[in-house]
C-alpha cells in the first residue's frame, strides 16, 4: 500500500484512522526520492534524517513534502541550484516554511530547479539536468523543475514551487499535475532567493486544486520582513472551493487559442489546440458563461520581450550581493578583491545567466533605460491594463499551456523553437506582470504525454480562480494521476 | 586675475534612530565590530528591506526645515555598484523622487545673511565600513544600513568660508532638529564638495573632490582648488582642468585624481522593487512640521530685539541647541537675560570645555545657577563667593544651597551684638586703650569679629554695633 501519490485528504484520513504512521510515510516518501533521483535527477538533496511529527487535526500535519531549493531552509544546504551557493546554508527560514512548519510539515528533499529560476527547461541546475518523469528524454518545464517531477512522480503529495515568468505553471502543463501561484503578496518573498522581485511570486504544485489551496493557506499571509505581503487572514482559499460555478464567466482570446495564427502548426500544436477546445466545452457543460475576446496581437507580441527586460533588469541587480565574499564559495584569489568577486562570477554562473545579466545590465544603463527599461515598464502596464479590462466582464482568462507536450531534453539544449509560437509559450507571463492568481491543471494527453490549462483571475480574486478550476478538474479524469515512469 | 569661484556641497549625515533604515538591526555607534547585522545587512539572500518610519519622518522633518518641496509618493531607488563595502552590490537610496526638492535656507555668514539653495535632500542607507591592514582588509558591517540624510546644494556658494559656515549651520540644525548626532569625529558626517572657477556668469569646469570628512577639511580643500585651478587658469591651461573626481590626501594637504568623467560610473538607477511606493498625506507632513522646535536663526533674533543680548553673545548660545535651550530655561526660572547670558557664555562654557562634557550632562542645571545668583543679587554672598560656590557644587555635586548656609553672611544683629559684647568683655585692656584714644583699635575690633564668624559677620552691621558698643 502506498500513500504518497494519494491526496492530501486521503493521506490525512488514514493518518488519522492510524492505517498509517508520520514515520512511515517519510520512509516510503525517501525511498521513491532516492529511485526518482537515480532516473530524472530531481533533487539537490534528500533529506534522509527528516524527523516525523505529530499528527493533529491539520489536514497538512505528519506529511511529507519538497522544497524548491530557492526556499531558504534553516541549517539546510539551500543552493538555489546554483554553483555560486553550493556550499551556502542558511540560518534562517523563509516566511513561507516558517509557516508551514506551524502546521507539523515535514520536509524530505530540496527540489533542483533551473539555477535561481532563470530557465524554462530544467537544463541548468548545477547538480545536472533534471527529467521528466512521463518520460525521460523529454524536458520537465521548469524553472520547478524538480518539484513538478517529484509530485508527478509521486515522492509526495505537494513541493514548493516560485514563479517569475511561468516557472511553476508550466511545469506543471508538462508533468500532468497542479500548479498554482496566487495573487503577488499573498505568500512572503522573505527567503525567497530572488530572481525578480516585481515578478517573484511563491506558489506550490500538487495533484489536485484543493490540495493547491490548503498548502497556500498555510503559507500565506502578512509578513512583517516584506513590504510587498499582505493581510489575508480573512481569505480562506478552500472553504467555497465547491461553490457551483453556473453563474460564472471565463474568456478566452482568440489571438493566443485561434490555430489560424500558427500556419506552420506541427501535428502536437494541432492536437493541443483541440484538446482546449474539447476543455471549453468541459467548462460550458458545467453551465460555466465561455466567451472568445480579442486582444491586439500586436500587444500579445511584446509580452515576451517586456520579460525579459524587466527580469533580466531586476536580476542582474538581485544577484549583486554574490560575490563570495560574505557567504558562498571564495574565489582563490586573494589579494584583489575585485578579482575574487570577479573570479567567483566567473565560475559560479551558468551562461544562460550571464547572457541575462548583460542583457540587463543593457536595459538598465543610462543611455538605454529609457528605450528599454522604462518602454518595458510602460508595455507591462498596457498589457496588465487589457487583462484588466477582461476581469471587469470575466471572472478569468482561459488559455492552454505552451505548444504542447513536453518538449525533448535535446531539443531544449539546441535551442530548438518556434518563433511563431511565441505567444503561446509565453503569454503565462501576463500572470506575473500583474500579480494575478494563476493555475495551471491538466487537461488531456498528446503522444501519451500530460498537457495543461490556465486559469488566471484577478489580483485577490484567489478564491473564485480555485473554484473555477476545482469544478474543471473534478469534470476531467487527470486528478491526482501519477507518472508511472520514473520509479521504475 | 579674480576668478568667480563656484561651489556645490553634498553632504552626508547619519541620522539618529533605534534601528537601520531598511533592518531591525540596532543603530547604535559600536566599538564591536559586526555586533548590530542582521542577514539584511549582509545581504543573504531572500532578505528584504522594510523601511524604518522615524527615519522617513525624520528625513521629511528636514525637508520641511530646507523648505523643501515634498512628494506625494515616497518611493526609493536602487544605485548599482560593485564594492566590497557594499553586500547587496546596491545602495538604496532615493534617486528619481527624493524626500525634499527645490529649498533653500538662510545661513549667516560674518553677522550677513546668505541664503543658499538647495538641490535635493534624500533618504539612503550607509555602506559598512572596511578596515586596512598590511596584507588584509577587514569589513565592519555595523554600519551597514545606517540610516543617511543626503543634501545637495545647488552651486551657488562662492568661497570656503561660505561653505564652512553653511555645514556648521546644517549641523547645528540637525541637532536642534534632534535628528542626528551630527559627530564629525564618528565619521557622522562626509562631505563631497565640487568646486569650479570662471571669469564670467558661464560655470567653468567641474572638479568633484569626494569623502572630505571634517569642515577643517572642507575649507582646506576648497582653498587648495581655487589655488590649483586658477594657476592652471593663469599660465593658460585650463584645458587641464577636468571634469573629474578627486579625494582629498590629509597627510600632504592635496587632492588627488581618482577618475575622470569619462571614466564615472554608471549606476543604473531603477525602483526598488521590494518597497511599494506609498502615498505621504498633508496631515502627516503637517504633524511633522509640529514637531521642529524654533531653530537658531529665529532664536538669535529674539534674544537679540526681545533680551537685548549683543550679536555676539547671541550667536554664542545659538551655536549649540543644548546651549541654547539652557538660556531659554533660565529665562523661564526669570533670571534676567544679560545675567543669564554672561553666566553661560564664560563661566559655564568655560567649565564644560574645561571638564569636557556635553551640556546635556552638566551637573548645575539653570535652577541650581539660579539658587547663586539669587543670592548674590540678594548681597548675601559676594561674587567671589559666587565664583566659589558654583566651581564647588559643581565639584561635589551638591545643589548651591547647601554652600549658601555654609558660606552666607551673618545679618542677625542681636547675633552680632552677643559676639560683639563677648569679644568685648574678653578684651577689657583694649577697650581701655580705644576709649583712651587708640582710634586705629577699632580694627582690630573688627577683626576679632571676623576671626570668631570665619569672615561671616557682615562688616557693615559689625562696625554699626561695634561704634554703638564702644
Amino acid at each position: 500500500m502506498s500513500y504518497m501519490d494519494k491526496s492530501l485528504t486521503m493521506i490525512h484520513k488514514a493518518l488519522i484512522n492510524k492505517e498509517v504512521t508520520s514515520k512511515e510515510l517519510i520512509k516510503e516518501s525517501l525511498e521513491k526520492a532516492f529511485k526518482l533521483q537515480k532516473t530524472c535527477n530531481a533533487f539537490v538533496s534528500i533529506l534522509e534524517d527528516a524527523k516525523e511529527k505529530e499528527v493533529t487535526e491539520d489536514i497538512l500535519s505528519g506529511i511529507p513534502y519538497g522544497i524548491k531549493d530557492n526556499y531558504a531552509t534553516k541549517d539546510i544546504l539551500t543552493t538555489a541550484s546554483s554553483n555560486t551557493l553550493n556550499n551556502y546554508v542558511p540560518f534562517y527560514n523563509a516566511t513561507a516554511i516558517d509557516n508551514l512548519n506551524k502546521h507539523n510539515v515535514v520536509g524530505v528533499a530540496k527540489t533542483a530547479m533551473d539555477e535561481f529560476g532563470m530557465g524554462g527547461v530544467g537544463i541548468t541546475p548545477h547538480t545536472g539536468i533534471v527529467k521528466n518523469p512521463w518520460d525521460v528524454t523529454r524536458s520537465p518545464g521548469g524553472s520547478s523543475c524538480g518539484s513538478a517531477a517529484s509530485v508527478a512522480a509521486g515522492v509526495y503529495p505537494y513541493a514548493l514551487g516560485s514563479d517569475t515568468g511561468d516557472s511553476i505553471r508550466k511545469p506543471a502543463a508538462y508533468c500532468g499535475i497542479v500548479g498554482y501561484k496566487p495573487t503577488y503578496g499573498m505568500i512572503s518573498r522573505f527567503g525567497l532567493f530572488p530572481f525578480a522581485s516585481s515578478l517573484d511570486h511563491c506558489g506550490v504544485l500538487t495533484r489536485n486544486v484543493y490540495d493547491a489551496g490548503v498548502v497556500v493557506n498555510a503559507m500565506k499571509g502578512l509578513d512583517e520582513n516584506d513590504m510587498t505581503s499582505w493581510d489575508s487572514k480573512d481569505i480562506d482559499l478552500v472553504k467555497e472551493i465547491d461553490n457551483d460555478i453556473k453563474d460564472k464567466k471565463v474568456c478566452y482570446i482568440k489571438e493566443i487559442c485561434d490555430i489560424t495564427f500558427y500556419p506552420n502548426a506541427s501535428l502536437e500544436l494541432q492536437e493541443h489546440l483541440k484538446n482546449f477546445k474539447k476543455t471549453l466545452d468541459i467548462l460550458k457543460n458545467l453551465g460555466v458563461k465561455v466567451e472568445e475576446v480579442s486582444v491586439s496581437r500586436e500587444l500579445l507580441s511584446k509580452i515576451a520581450s517586456v520579460y525579459v527586460v524587466i527580469s533580466c533588469a531586476e536580476a542582474t541587480s538581485n544577484m549583486s550581493n554574490l560575490t563570495g565574499i560574505s557567504f558562498g564559495p571564495r574565489s582563490d584569489e586573494k589579494k584583489d578583491v575585485f578579482k575574487m568577486m570577479k573570479e567567483h562570477r566567473t565560475k559560479g554562473f551558468s551562461p544562460l545567466i550571464k547572457r541575462r545579466f548583460v542583457i540587463g545590465s543593457y536595459v538598465l544603463q543610462k543611455e538605454n533605460q529609457e528605450r528599454y527599461f522604462k518602454n518595458a515598464a510602460r508595455v507591462r502596464r498596457l498589457i496588465v491594463e487589457a487583462w484588466k479590462d477582461l476581469f471587469k466582464t470575466y471572472d478569468a482568462v482561459i488559455l492552454p499551456v505552451g505548444s504542447g507536450p513536453a518538449p525533448l531534453i535535446k531539443d531544449c539544449i539546441d535551442h530548438i523553437s518556434n518563433d511563431e509560437n511565441t505567444i503561446l509559450e509565453e503569454h503565462l507571463q501576463v500572470g506575473n506582470f500583474g500579480g494575478f492568481p494563476s493555475i495551471t491543471i491538466p487537461n488531456g494527453f498528446i503522444n501519451n504525454l500530460p498537457v495543461g490549462v490556465n486559469l488566471t483571475s484577478n489580483i485577490y480574486n484567489d478564491k473564485v480562480l480555485l473554484n473555477i478550476a476545482h469544478k474543471l478538474e473534478e469534470a476531467m479524469p487527470y486528478q491526482n494521476q501519477i507518472a508511472k515512469g520514473g520509479l521504475k | 586675475m579674480n576668478y568667480q569661484v563656484t561651489i556645490g556641497l553634498e553632504m552626508h549625515c547619519e541620522l539618529k534612530s533605534n534601528s537601520k533604515v531598511f533592518s531591525k538591526s540596532r543603530n547604535t555607534f559600536s566599538g564591536t565590530p559586526n555586533s548590530n547585522v542582521t542577514p539584511l545587512d549582509m545581504a543573504f539572500p531572500g532578505t528584504l528591506p522594510m523601511v524604518n518610519h522615524k527615519c522617513v519622518s525624520d528625513a521629511i522633518k528636514m525637508a520641511l526645515v530646507l523648505n523643501c518641496k515634498i512628494p506625494e509618493v515616497m518611493s526609493f531607488d536602487r544605485k548599482n555598484y560593485y564594492y566590497p563595502d557594499l553586500p547587496k552590490g546596491y545602495q538604496i537610496t532615493q534617486f528619481y523622487n527624493p524626500v525634499g526638492t527645490k529649498g533653500n535656507i538662510d545661513i549667516l555668514v560674518d553677522d550677513k545673511v546668505v541664503n543658499i539653495k538647495i538641490h535635493d535632500i534624500h533618504l539612503e542607507e550607509d555602506a559598512a565600513s572596511l578596515d586596512h591592514y598590511v596584507d588584509t582588509s577587514v569589513i565592519d558591517y555595523n554600519r551597514a544600513g545606517v540610516p543617511l540624510l543626503e543634501l545637495v546644494t545647488e552651486p551657488c556658494i562662492h568661497s570656503s568660508a561660505e561653505a564652512v559656515a553653511f555645514l556648521e549651520h546644517m549641523r547645528s540644525t540637525y541637532k536642534y532638529c534632534d535628528v542626528s548626532e551630527g559627530d564629525t569625529k564618528k565619521g557622522q558626517i562626509r562631505c563631497d564638495v565640487n568646486v569650479s572657477l570662471s571669469k564670467n556668469e558661464n560655470l567653468g569646469t567641474k572638479v568633484e573632490i569626494k569623502n572630505v570628512n571634517s569642515f577643517g577639511a572642507v575649507r582646506d580643500v576648497i582653498e587648495y582648488e581655487i589655488k590649483r585651478q586658477s594657476s592652471l587658469l593663469e599660465a593658460g591651461k585650463g584645458y587641464e582642468i577636468e571634469q573629474e573626481t578627486r579625494r582629498w590626501d590629509e597627510e600632504t594637504k592635496q587632492t588627488v585624481r581618482m577618475r575622470s568623467k569619462a571614466d564615472a560610473i554608471d549606476y543604473k538607477y531603477f525602483p526598488d522593487p521590494n518597497i511599494p511606493p506609498y502615498v505621504i498625506t498633508k496631515e502627516e507632513i503637517e504633524n511633522i512640521r509640529k514637531t521642529i522646535p524654533v531653530l537658531p536663526m529665529a532664536r538669535k533674533k529674539i534674544y537679540e530685539e526681545k533680551y537685548g543680548l549683543s550679536s555676539y553673545d547671541a550667536k554664542v548660545i545659538i551655536k549649540e541647541k543644548s546651549v541654547s535651550d539652557y538660556f531659554e530655561e533660565c529665562l523661564k526660572l526669570n533670571i534676567p537675560a544679560k545675567l543669564a547670558s554672561n553666566w553661560l557664555t564664560t563661566s559655564i562654557l568655560g567649565k564644560i570645555n574645561e571638564i569636557d562634557i556635553p551640556l546635556e550632562k552638566f551637573y548645575l542645571k539653570p535652577e541650581f545657577l539660579k539658587q547663586i545668583i539669587t543670592a548674590l543679587e540678594k548681597g548675601i554672598i559676594s561674587s567671589k563667593q559666587a565664583k566659589e560656590i558654583f566651581n564647588k557644587a559643581i565639584e561635589e555635586e551638591k545643589e548651591p544651597q547647601t554652600y549658601l548656609k555654609e558660606n552666607s553672611q551673618l545679618n542677625d544683629e542681636e547675633e552680632i551684638t552677643k559676639i560683639i559684647q563677648n569679644i568685648l568683655d574678653n578684651n577689657p585692656m583694649q577697650v581701655k586703650e580705644y576709649k583712651d584714644g587708640k582710634s586705629n583699635l577699632f580694627d582690630y575690633f573688627v577683626g576679632q569679629v571676623m576671626k570668631e564668624t570665619r569672615g561671616k559677620a557682615n562688616p557693615n552691621i559689625t562696625k554699626e554695633i561695634l561704634n554703638k558698643l564702644l
